[in-house]
């Protein structure tokens, strides 16, 4: 299939929004009608077609937009994309994860064409051609991760292992929910995760590190987390918070069904070859509440969660002020039906909103 | 080894007799593609059919990790051991088809470091082969003390020594010749890691040693193979089935059960996630218990199983499933 891609913002006057298409391939989180933290991962082998988990690195219709908006926001602020000097070799492993995985998963947009270390990449959604010599960076126009994570949606993590754990050593961060690799940049998997309520004590990161130092080449792994966000804002970073902050003061009765999105992070996990250091992409889909409740089943089912979910979740999440606007909209859409399980649409087979 | 580590069908392409002990093969994919690149220190996991026993044994790759086309591993012949080495010896030839794993590597370099120093004792040579391939590339500092027991054991010295002849130190014991680790490590540059792969007791020694001087644990690194995680088949009766099945020694018990046609919970088949957590009906024996989700108390209990990582030892299990 050949994908249309949008010409739409992520800032200012906000164009982004989701086709029909898109809107059915959300990566809706919640597989039953309540939410808890819990380690939720799975091996990632592909999933049904179409959907988001089909792709080693998914590439939909908001793929060009979401580079230029990366684009942006590093020339206001280069941070965002770091790398210890010994995370160099993964970050070549990176690349060449990703031109492989692509050039095979969608050989109408990517090609890879390689002889010995003489390299050619064709990235045709961004009109690119570029020549290289696999492992010299000075045949690149930036360091081989910055290079091929400006061509890739999603945010990147790359994780060192050593010492049982792992450590946030390079990354490219410009679609955040609310955290910093600037900050985190040099912690370890702990370190990193000290904001998180609950999960803690729950025991959820001793048992995550330990899967996550056991996955091996050739197995990688994935989860979903979410949040909730106010205009389809890639770029909510700590550094921002002033700018975006106070746009959630914004909602109303009224535009809250446009405004406010469902923030899901398609976390996965690979284990990178060369350097054996693990890395982490955090693909981010968003989506309008009014989008979301044009599949029946979700619409029950979110509004349930989101007027359920611990206090301490909705506060770290931070739509704690918006969740009586939030559950008041949603509301509407859940006629007290039972749900089926998972996370699928099922629109063939669950029953269109009771109304009144 | 984990569950669901990918595996490999490969052809043995080429067998070298290095010396009395020491066996060199080479493997190529079976259906002459790629092999995947790895880190120095990796290691794979080699198949052996031995007369209807499945031997699993680790050995590290030793080629080049650029090298995609085939991986190299040294066998040191072990008269004692459990006989997987002997099969590799006295049974495999070249043209015999045989299935690895994915490499995996938990002997990688610190690539911090700005000098790797290498102690190497025998066949605990084979990672560092791999390693120093990958540091010529990167241009990264080493130096290499390698102890074997005389010339004629003294596997690939002639290559290490005509590639790396100021980096690479050889100490024959049949000379007489030690290593002088109190020396060596005293008089290494800030910022370096040492690396230690070989008998036990080498590997004792370069560890106290280390700690003795005051070197931080982080720069101390020593290979250690996990134990292949199959184990001696077990049969397992499912109550609310009603069936028995049996759990070969290279199936995990969640396997067994999905190839019984029962739909089982799962997710992480890691032993991570608690879905496929299993009551414990009656059991007579001993549980491998290799997850990372049951409490002590709940091991202790003998309650309850994770199917997807852990086994049994003894006469009956049965479970609530
Ligand atoms: C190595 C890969 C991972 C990286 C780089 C990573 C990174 C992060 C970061 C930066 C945060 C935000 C913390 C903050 O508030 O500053 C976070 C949150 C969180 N992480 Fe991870 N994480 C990883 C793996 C995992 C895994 C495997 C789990 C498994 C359960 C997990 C569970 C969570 C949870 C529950 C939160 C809170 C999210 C929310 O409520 O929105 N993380 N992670
Ligand atoms: S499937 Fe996750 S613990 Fe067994």
């Amino acid at each position: 299939m050949t994908i249309q891609f949008n010409d739409e913002t992520f800032r200012d006057d906000y164009t982004f929004h989701n086709s029909d298409w898109a809107i059915r391939r959300f990566p809706f989180p919640f597989h039953e009608d309540s939410y808890m933290y819990s380690v939720n991962m799975e091996q990632h082998r592909g999933g049904p077609a179409g959907s988001v988990y089909e792709k080693r690195f998914d590439v939909d219709e908001h793929y060009v937009s979401e580079m230029k908006d990366r684009a942006i926001v590093l020339a206001e602020d280069p941070l965002r994309c770091q790398s210890l000097p010994h995370m160099t070799l993964a970050g070549w492993d990176l690349l060449e994860l990703i031109m492989v995985s692509k050039s095979e998963d969608y050989p109408d947009l990517f090609e890879l064409h390689r002889d010995g270390n003489d390299w050619r990449w064709i990235n045709r959604p961004l009109g690119i051609d570029d020549r290289f010599t696999f492992l010299d960076e000075a045949t690149l126009p930036y360091g081989p991760m910055e290079y091929i994570t400006r061509q890739t949606q999603g945010d990147f993590a790359v994780l060192d292992q050593r010492d049982e754990n792992l450590w946030m050593d390079a990354g490219m961060v410009t679609t955040q929910a609310d955290w910093s690799l600037d900050f985190d940049i040099g912690m370890n998997f702990f370190e990193w995760h000290a904001p998180v309520p609950l999960a803690h004590e729950m025991g959820i990161f001793k048992r995550a590190l330990k899967f996550l130092l056991n996955v091996q080449q050739g197995n990688p792994a994935r989860r979903l987390n979410w949040t909730m966000t106010v205009n389809p804002l890639l770029d909510t970073s700590p550094e921002n918070y002033h700018k975006w902050g106070i746009q959630k003061t914004t909602l109303t009765p009224e535009n809250i069904g446009s405004k406010q999105h469902l923030r899901v992070e398609l976390q996965t996990f690979f284990r990178l070859p060369r350097s054996n250091a693990l890395v982490f992409p955090i693909r981010c889909y968003m989506i309008a509440l009014q989008d979301v409740v044009t599949v029946p089943k979700w619409g029950r089912r979110l509004h349930r969660v989101l007027r359920d979910v611990p206090v301490e979740l909705a506060t770290y999440k931070g739509f704690i002020g918006n969740r009586p606007l939030i559950v008041d909209y949603l509301s509407q859409f859940d006629d007290g039906l039972p749900t089926s399980d998972g996370i699928w649409p099922d629109l063939d087979t669950e029953p269109p909103l009771r109304k009144g | 080894m984990s569950a669901g580590t990918e595996k490999i069908d490969v052809t043995v392409t080429d067998i070298v007799k290095l010396n009395d002990l020491v066996t060199r093969f080479k493997f190529e994919r079976s259906d002459g593609g790629q092999l995947p690149t790895f880190s120095g220190g990796a290691h794979t996991v080699v198949e052996m059919q031995d007369d209807g026993i499945t031997r699993l044994n680790p050995y590290s790759l030793m080629s080049d990790p650029m090298d995609q086309s085939a991986y190299t591993i040294s066998v040191r012949r072990d008269d004692e051991g459990r006989g997987g080495s002997l099969f590799m010896h006295n049974r495999v030839k070249t043209g015999d088809r045989m299935v690895i794993s994915y490499p995996v590597n938990l002997f990688s370099l610190d690539l911090r470091a700005r000098k790797h120093l290498m102690i190497a004792g025998g066949i605990g040579i084979t990672p560092f082969l791999a390693q120093i391939k990958q540091l010529d590339r990167l241009s990264g500092r080493f130096e290499l003390h390698y102890a074997c027991r005389s010339a004629a054991l003294g596997s690939y010295v002639d290559e290490l020594t005509a590639n790396h002849p100021n980096a690479v130190h050889v100490y024959y014991d049949d000379q007489k010749q030690a290593i002088d680790l109190q020396r060596l490590l005293t008089g290494q540059p800030l910022g370096t890691h040492v690396y230690v792969c070989g008998p036990k007791g080498m590997i004792e020694w370069v560890r106290k040693t280390s700690a003795a001087l005051g070197w931080p644990e982080e720069a101390v690194h020593y290979e250690e193979f996990l134990a292949p995680q199959s184990g001696k088949p077990f049969q397992v009766r499912l109550a609310k089935s009603g069936i028995t099945v049996d759990v070969g020694e290279h199936e995990s018990l969640l396997e067994a059960i999905e190839r019984a046609g029962i739909d089982a919970p799962y997710l992480c088949r890691g032993g991570a996630c608690g879905q496929c957590e299993t009551d414990v009906i009656e059991s007579d024996g001993t549980f491998v218990h290799r997850d990372h989700w049951l409490e002590d108390e709940d091991r202790a209990s003998g309650c309850k199983i994770m199917p997807c990582v852990s086994r049994f030892e003894g006469r009956t299990l049965v479970l609530d499933r």
